[in-house]
């Protein structure tokens, strides 16, 4: 933390640099050359981060929190995600609810379905680990010994802000970690 | 008052059907009936056409557990009649080895609730056209609801990497299973707790 006092900071500057400067050297840099340099990777995860289509696997109640979240009040959309229905439109498979044994296999045949690069988000807690149900006759521990896990976003049922700090969790992922071959 | 109609209502029904009703009871404001086994189409046919009845919808059908008893199951059916504003619940006591004779005749619905029955209890219905599991998972073994059934049940599943498929095996628990005490201090406990005896002293 830098130094305060009386409400004016001595020390060195903590709060980073100035976003709306650096944005605006950037867009002068564009508007002067007309094109910019960055790396192929830089590009391919900025295009990956901006267009997680997530396949919509609602399994119990996290699948309404997770409607919540792409509704207009939160609109996981304006992050250029869309629902979609196939997996093998999909990038990302937002687990939301209690994954039974009988529904295991159907989960790692949509799993085994989508394209790669692909990512999963596990939520709430009896996808992370069977939450309430864990002693269940019929409940998978957790859907991480079905699929595996990226982000785990806990919760009974987490929030939609929840979902969708997840959500940035994983693009914040997929940004540090992301190579084009996975 | 509500009970007075209740009342009525299983009045009618014994006389009308004595060869059906073993006893009949109104409790919490509703009306049950205990049933003879194999005259439980007849009985369930009768509530439906009977002008004083038409007990025309299904509700329900679900079993009890008692595992100490001889006739260890009850089958529970729930009608509703939308001509009389009427609920009527039927109980019929089943041994485990007992054929219970399906209602689909009657009342079409019954088909999925007779195999969840079925599934949970292992109650077996007689004259039922498609008695398979309903709920649990396919090569499922036990019956989830008896009294002796472990919560745990015997299998869980994983994805095995080298098969490339969800392979089922024994369970595991990580954890062991922990069984709370939730009764209601309110609602009052009927065991001796330390401290109790103060309070008899007290007196």
């Amino acid at each position: 933390m830098g130094v305060m006092s009386q409400g004016v900071q001595t020390g060195t500057n903590t709060a980073g640099m100035d976003r709306e400067v650096a944005t605006q050297q950037l867009n002068a840099e564009l508007q002067d050359k007309g094109f910019l340099l960055t790396s192929v990777d830089d590009v391919i995860n900025w295009a990956r981060t901006g267009s997680l289509h997530w396949m919509t696997f609602g399994l119990a109640c996290c699948a309404v929190e997770m409607m919540h979240t792409s509704m207009p009040r939160y609109d996981l959309e304006r992050y250029g995600t869309a629902p979609r229905a196939s997996p093998r439109q999909s990038d990302l498979m937002i687990v939301a609810g209690t994954l039974t044994n009988k529904m295991a296999p159907a989960l790692r045949k949509v799993y085994d379905q989508m394209p790669e690069p692909r990512y999963v988000i596990s939520m709430g807690s009896c996808a992370n680990g069977g939450g309430y149900y864990h002693y269940s006759y019929s409940v998978v521990r957790g859907c991480d010994r079905i699929v595996p896990v990226d982000v785990y976003v806990p919760g009974c049922p987490p929030t939609a802000e929840a979902l969708m700090y997840g959500l940035m969790q994983l693009q914040r992922k997929i940004r540090r970690t992301g190579t084009i071959v996975r | 008052m509500m009970s007075d109609a209740l009342s009525e209502l299983g009045t009618h029904i014994e006389l009308k059907r004595p060869d059906c009703v073993i006893g009949w009871e109104v409790a919490f404001g509703e009306l049950t009936i205990d049933v003879v086994l194999a005259n439980i189409v007849g009985f369930v046919e009768f509530l439906k056409t009977d002008a004083t009845c038409k007990f025309s919808s299904l509700v329900d059908i679900t079993g009890v557990d008692y595992p100490d008893r001889i006739k260890r199951f009850d089958v529970v059916y729930h009608l509703l009649s939308m001509y009389q504003n009427q609920r009527i619940r039927l109980r019929v006591s089943v041994r485990e080895d007992d054929l219970v004779p399906s209602i689909i005749e009657v009342h079409p619905c019954a088909n999925w609730f007779e195999r969840e029955v079925f599934d949970m209890f292992g109650v077996i219905f007689s004259g039922h056209p498609d008695l398979r599991r309903l709920l649990t998972d396919y090569g499922f073994r036990g019956h989830p609801l008896r009294k002796d059934f472990p919560t745990t049940g015997y299998t869980e599943v994983r994805y095995d990497e080298a098969l490339k498929r969800v392979v089922y095996e024994p369970v595991s628990l990580v954890q062991e299973y922990r069984q709370f005490d939730f009764m209601s201090p309110w609602e009052g406990a009927h065991y001796i707790l330390p401290g109790d005896e103060k309070k008899e002293g007290a007196k």
